[in-house]
């Protein structure tokens, strides 16, 4: 049994089978073996070469029609699997080194290919690729699972691996994941905000799990405690599957109250909704309670692919959410890419500071016609809901101008076309550069709601990367900083009388939400299952005194004090924060 | 117990490269005799696929193939076909 501490982001308990994504060669799990588990080793190299040999053999039947003789130098990499010296090296290694048979063949693979250096006649060096290649190949197969198989999981588990990826996790088969634990990560990385839209715990920053653990160990994941428990022994077994009844139950409970409206004993009611990752999670929404979609992100419709989506396939997926969604709203945000989220079909190229980079509207900005097919599908989904467009990133009204100028040209052309579109859907924008929340009091004039992004607020305005796990410590929501550009917000917006939701994870976190009802927010935007905690909280309370409690927050020094001072008033008023339950 | 041994001189542009080195090592995998190419002092067996392209024998060079076991003379025979069909282009 080994624990494990990294952060909590993603709350529940977990346990089952690993599946281990890792990069490969360099990346070989190693551990030692019995003498008796040898043949055990041996067996299992035999069947991931036969795999490998059944692979190419496929892969070469394919190419001999087109292009014969292509097809030929998979007759080489045929030869390299059934190579017999390579098979001798290997099980030697095993025996003389007792390690794990992956461990053995990446040291023999990597010798063989630093072999190829040597050789001063470059053609003949290249052939080195031929090597690496089926090596690739066969460590896949004897690791037994491969990056691209997450689609294809054949049962529950846990993934863990040192990051993941947007790519990976969109290709993942959300049925079979049960829970993440990675290497890397925050709170707010791609990683934890994925396992909440998933609704399975997670635990990042874990630094060292991928070389802990090998596939198919046991392991648990608690969420709420921010643990992970490799090969437990029986008792932290049983006493683990007794919490995880519990959470069912509490969870259960929160269920009732979502048909209950979200309003404060003293009748101040605000909206919750939810955000949403894929579109096929539209489908669970009615049993939180939410009130609309407060974020629908399409960054789905770009990655994982090789082409753009077309105007026709985003209006079909848009079209779909508001007949759904009906009467409620959908806010749909345009394209946010770039940061950490990349498109092969968009070719941006890596940036020393992505974040600070080419990305979200200043990307669509420069790339109108992209910008332009989403708009015009979104323009022609608006007849059948309450859709609404969000711009991302906006960091002055030039660029708010800018992408509202596109949007009339793509107006104009449905006009012309004879394309029908409701002219008077809203359009509203991130805040979520301190740029844009030092100047609501102006973006407020030109638009119809603001969307406070907390994720990217945080970290562009205290300056810390909120994946560097040497400065997570820094991403701090409760700074004094970012509470008093949050309240700049919501003054400057009901000044020009607009509305403000929050659609960043501080709006799903129950020890933030009196602070947020206090300071006035008009909806708060969530992963789905953090929608009862909320409600269950707000109806627990009185807007006067939230107001009072938002005054007082707002004159702390630092985010310690506002977190101490706000647990010791939850506490005095039994408000509950079940984060540690 | 046979032991035959031949030399011969790379003549083809490219060498022992990808599928020359293919054609040799099916050839002398169908045998049961131990098949040896030495390339100066470097000796590999030349059933082994990677063995072979990590020699590296360009053109120009000389390599050593020995045969040894029961149907060496037969072994010796059909590679020495083999590789007068890769020389031959």
């Amino acid at each position: 049994m080994l624990k494990l501490e990294g952060i909590g982001v993603s709350s529940g308990i977990a346990m089952g089978k690993i599946f281990l994504l890792k990069d490969l060669i360099s990346s070989i799990p190693s551990y030692s073996i019995k003498k008796s588990q040898i043949p055990g080793e041996i067996k299992r190299l035999k069947k991931a070469l036969a795999k490998t040999e059944k692979e190419i053999k496929k892969i070469q039947g394919k190419v001999r029609g087109e292009f014969k003789k292509e097809a030929r130098i998979f007759d080489v990499h045929l030869l390299i699997v059934k190579d017999k010296r390579m098979f001798e090296k290997v099980v030697q290694r095993l025996k003389k080194k007792r390690v794990n048979v992956e461990s053995a063949f990446a040291f023999v693979a990597q010798e063989f290919i630093s072999g190829f250096a040597q050789i001063n006649v470059d053609y003949l060096r290249e052939r080195r690729i031929d090597i690496e290649d089926v090596a690739k190949r066969i460590l896949h197969n004897l690791l037994g699972l491969q990056r691209k198989s997450l689609s294809r999981l054949q049962e529950k588990r846990v993934i863990i691996a040192h990051n993941l990826s947007p790519s990976e996790t969109a290709s993942m088969s959300k049925d079979k994941v049960i829970a993440f634990a990675t290497d890397m990560g925050g709170k707010t990385s791609h990683t934890a905000i994925m396992a909440r839209a998933l609704e399975i715990p997670a635990v990042v920053g874990l630094k060292e799990i991928t070389s802990k653990v090998q596939n198919e160990d046991f392991i648990i994941i608690d969420g709420n405690r921010g643990l992970v428990i490799i090969n437990p022994d029986q008792e932290t077994l049983e006493s683990y599957k007794e919490k995880e009844e519990h959470l069912f139950v509490v969870k259960k409970d929160l269920s009732i109250l979502k048909d209950l409206p979200c309003q404060t004993k003293d009748g101040r009611r605000i909206k919750l909704r939810t955000n949403i990752e894929l579109p096929q999670e539209i489908d669970h929404l009615s049993s939180y309670g939410a009130e609309g979609i407060g974020l629908y992100r399409t960054e789905f419709f770009y990655l994982n692919r090789k082409d753009l989506p077309s105007e026709e396939e985003q209006y079909h997926f848009y079209r779909k959410a508001a007949e759904k969604v009906n009467p409620y709203p959908v806010i749909i945000r345009t394209l946010d890419i770039g940061g950490d989220k990349f498109a092969s079909s968009l070719q941006i190229s890596s940036e020393l500071n992505p974040f600070l980079g080419w990305r979200a509207i200043r990307f669509c900005l420069a790339r109108p016609d992209i910008f332009k097919a989403q708009l015009r599908a979104i323009l022609r989904a608006s007849p059948f809901g309450n859709l609404k467009i969000m711009y991302p990133m906006i960091s002055g009204i030039e660029e708010l101008r800018k992408a509202n100028n596109l949007l009339r040209e793509a107006k104009t052309e449905l006009k012309s076309e004879g394309k029908e579109f409701n002219d008077n859907l809203d359009i509203g924008m991130m805040i979520e550069t301190p740029s844009a929340a030092m100047t609501a009091d102006i973006l407020a004039k030109e638009a119809n709601f603001f969307s406070i992004g907390t994720n990217d607020l945080i970290q562009y305005s205290i300056a810390v990367d909120r994946v560097n796990e040497k400065t997570a410590y820094l991403y701090e929501p409760a700074h004094p900083a970012i509470l008093r550009l949050i309240r700049n917000t919501i003054k400057a917006s009901h000044q020009e009388k607009i509305w403000v939701e929050m659609c960043g994870e501080m709006a799903s976190e129950p020890s933030f939400a009196l602070l947020l009802l206090g300071l006035e927010i008009d909806a708060l935007s969530m992963t789905p299952f953090a929608i009862p905690r909320i409600k269950k909280l707000i109806r627990q309370v009185n807007f006067q005194e939230a107001k009072e409690f938002a005054k007082t927050v707002l004159s702390l020094e630092t985010g310690k004090e506002v977190m101490d001072y706000s647990n010791a008033f939850y506490q005095k008023k039994e408000l509950f924060d079940e984060k540690n339950g | 117990m046979g032991k035959i041994t031949k030399e011969f001189i790379i003549q083809n542009e490219l060498g022992f490269h990808a599928r020359p080195a293919a054609l040799f090592v099916k050839t002398a995998n169908s045998f049961q005799s131990k098949i040896l190419v030495k390339k100066g002092k470097e000796e590999v067996d030349g059933k082994s696929i990677i063995n072979l392209l990590t020699l590296a024998a360009a053109k120009g060079e000389k390599i050593t193939v020995t045969a040894k076991g029961k149907d060496a003379d037969a072994a010796i025979g059909d590679l020495k076909k083999i590789l007068s069909e890769i020389f031959k282009g």
